[in-house]
């Protein structure tokens, strides 16, 4: 199936629903990993709104990715809570190990998000690796939760 | 043998799960059947995963618990390594007047039968009987303050939504919980889904409100989940639908789940994003009470104060009013988080001091070092130094200090913080989540940036502009984003004016 035919479909499931637009691109995001800019014309179709509206959303919400990423995702949890007990150091280990900065895409495939606050705050610092969520992480823990990942 | 495994994102997060699954071994080795609970988690973060077992003295704690731990547990329980005794004898949580979280930690969220046996729906079926005036005003005499920040009266904003004429409104939950630091939405939902469904039913039948919408952060899949299923199973059950428990009142709940953004937790922006636009912040008035969702009226409700109000109809008014001091009744869910021994969940009346709750109910720092400083009510509440801990925790007295209880997140930090750092992530903060609405807000945030830098950089003539700045934001700033972030940087500043001296010389 064609990418607008796939993303017609997603929209079409959605037609019952009011302010259907981030429950759609929610689901665009997790079937390909980020929103499509080839998805747009498509989606504002559906709404009947104008291709800028809708990229105006997509480019308003953290969430939303214009590319895809890599084979995994590791976000790193930058609020204060977390930067209480060492976050700060724990986000330069990864960089460092990573070979990149935020937003960047290892050699291995992996890409690193900040994030503020997985709701971990009382087991600072927290990371989320491929949506699975990891509390009093170090450095060590880090590597060990990415060579589990394979990365 | 009844076994209580948490499946709470934190519980899970160091190991839940690899422990619940243990114990199936353990038990199956030994040729023992046991039921294991997934239930919520009872606030105390050190001691996770907190493994429970029924007794006849009720339940037991074991923790934290590791999968190599599960082998002793069916072998001698008294004698095991992670044995803390009676869960309920617990000093943290002994000390506590659970209300909001009575349930949670306590029962298996994914059962509605449970729920009802410790105590769930009595509010409800009350309030059923009552005349929607009656409920309003039962929450307006609790004392009843909104718990997402503002701390407005929940009784009074349903009285207003009430009051706005017949035909469709709309019952909003803001579980948008970005604060750091914050996590009782979280729990809450996790741990007591039903007692959020049951609080928007009657804030529903409360003001002639047939559809509810709570907005989720995307950052909480397991809340995601939990609250899926317990709504699937109260639309099942007849609690939610056409005719909620045979009453002929229809009341259905849609769950809608951010993407990510720290701004979409202030209501319009929130309504903004549920409608699918931008979450930029919308100009009051109109207040969302009289033209909120779909330009229709809305209640705009925490997570917390919704699901306090099963409780306070259940047990009257008078009881919740009765705690507390000032104009802050009834109880607060503290969450201490950040550098602090006893990190967690602790429910209590309002008054303690802030001494009290990070010293005495926290333990002080996690690394045993002085407590530097405490910033209160999330990224956009005032640091506050241990000259200030005699601060009684309340709206007015907090305010009164220079700050703000806000969602009640307790951030600790030791004395190696460098507040310098702190404030310029404030300011950093702001200006990654500015919705982009208002100048001050926007470019001050900017500003701030750089003007934090060059303090850092020596320059102490940069100073007073930082100061003009936080005023222009405080001053000219649409919403609390850049109305508040002047909050943390000048706390920083006054409070800790060493963290800026920084000569020209050791910056070089
Ligand atoms: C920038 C900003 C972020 C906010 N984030 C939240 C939030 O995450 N959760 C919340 O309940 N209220 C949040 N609020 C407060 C809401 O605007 C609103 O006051 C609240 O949802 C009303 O519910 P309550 O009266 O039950 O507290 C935020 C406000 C601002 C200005
Ligand atoms: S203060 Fe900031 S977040 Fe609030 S409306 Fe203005 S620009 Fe938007
Ligand atoms: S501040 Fe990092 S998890 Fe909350």
């Amino acid at each position: 199936m064609t990418l607008t035919d796939r993303v017609a479909d997603i929209c079409r499931a959605h037609s019952g629903t009011e302010g259907a637009l981030l429950p759609i691109l929610h689901a665009v995001q997790a079937e390909y990993g980020h929103v499509p800019p080839l998805a747009l014309p498509t989606v504002a179709k559906a709404l009947g709104v104008t291709v800028a509206e809708v990229q105006g959303v997509v480019s308003f919400y953290h969430d939303f990715r214009a590319a895809p990423p890599g084979r995994h995702v590791l976000k790193i949890c930058r609020a204060e809570a977390c930067q209480a007990m060492g976050g700060a150091a724990l986000a330069e280990a990864a960089k460092a190990r990573l070979g990149v900065d935020w937003h960047g895409t290892s050699a291995q495939g992996v890409t690193l998000e900040p994030v503020f606050c997985l709701g971990l705050c009382a087991a600072a610092p927290a990371a989320m690796l491929n949506g699975v969520l990891a509390a009093r992480v170090d450095a060590t823990r880090l590597g060990e939760m990415l060579a589990e990942a394979g990365a | 043998m009844r076994i209580f495994v948490p499946a709470d994102a934190l519980a899970r997060a160091l190991g839940a799960d690899a422990v619940a699954e243990a114990l199936v071994a353990a038990a199956a080795a030994r040729g023992e059947t046991v039921q294991i609970v997934r239930n919520g988690s009872r606030g105390m973060a050190w001691l996770e995963p907190l493994v429970e077992v029924d007794g006849p003295a009720g339940r037991r704690a074991f923790g934290p618990f590791a999968p190599v731990d599960a082998a002793a547990l069916f072998e001698a329980p008294d004698a095991h390594p992670k044995a803390l005794g009676l869960t309920a004898e617990l000093p943290f949580l002994k000390r506590q007047t659970r209300i909001t979280f009575a349930r949670v930690g306590v029962i298996d969220p994914a059962d509605l039968a449970d729920y009802q046996a410790h105590g769930g729906l009595s509010g409800l079926r009350r309030a059923l009987a009552m005349a929607p005036e009656a409920v309003v005003d039962e929450v307006v005499e609790s004392g009843l303050r909104g718990r997402g920040g503002a701390g407005f009266p929940t009784g009074i904003k349903w009285r207003t939504v009430a009051g706005a004429g017949i035909g469709q409104k709309y019952i909003v939950c803001n579980a948008d919980e970005g604060d750091s630091g914050s996590f009782a939405d979280r729990m809450l939902i996790e741990g007591d889904p039903f007692a959020l469904i049951e609080g928007m039913v009657i804030a529903g039948l409360a003001v002639g409100a047939d559809r509810g919408l709570v907005y989720l952060r995307s950052e909480y899949p397991d809340a995601i989940a939990v609250l899926t299923r317990a709504v699937d199973l109260a639309r099942e059950a007849g609690l939610l639908g056409p005719s909620v428990l045979g009453s002929g009142h229809g009341f259905d709940i849609e769950l809608r789940i951010g993407a990510g953004a720290y701004v979409c937790g202030e209501e319009t922006a929130l309504l903004n994003s549920i409608e699918g636009k931008r979450g930029t912040v919308r100009a009051k008035p109109p207040l969302p009470a009289i033209e909120g969702l779909w330009g229709k009226p809305t209640v705009v409700n925490n997570v917390l104060s919704l699901a306090t109000v099963p409780a306070i109809l259940a047990q009257g008014a008078a009881h919740y009013r009765d705690l507390g001091i000032g104009r802050s009744r009834g109880t607060m869910p503290l969450q201490l988080a950040g550098n602090v021994r006893f990190g967690g969940l602790f429910e209590v009346p309002f008054g303690l001091t802030l001494g009290e709750i990070v010293n005495s109910v926290g333990g002080g720092t996690a690394s045993g070092r002085p407590v530097k400083a405490v910033q209160v009510g999330g990224p956009l509440g005032a640091w506050f130094p241990p000259a200030l801990f005699d601060t009684p925790f309340g709206y007015e007295e907090f305010a009164a200090a220079g700050g703000l209880i806000g969602h009640a997140g307790l951030v600790v930090v030791d004395d190696t913080a460098d507040m310098l750092a702190l404030a310029r992530f404030a300011m950093e903060f702001c200006a990654i989540e500015s919705c982009g609405k208002c100048t001050p807000c926007r470019i001050g945030s900017v500003r701030g940036v750089e003007t934090i830098d060059r303090i850092a950089a020596g320059d102490a003539a940069a100073e007073p502009l930082l100061r003009d700045l936080c005023e222009t934001m405080r001053l000219g700033s649409l919403c609390a984003l850049g109305g508040f972030a002047p909050y943390p940087v000048l706390s920083a500043l006054n409070h800790f004016p060493a963290d800026f001296a920084r000569t020209s010389e050791a910056a070089e």
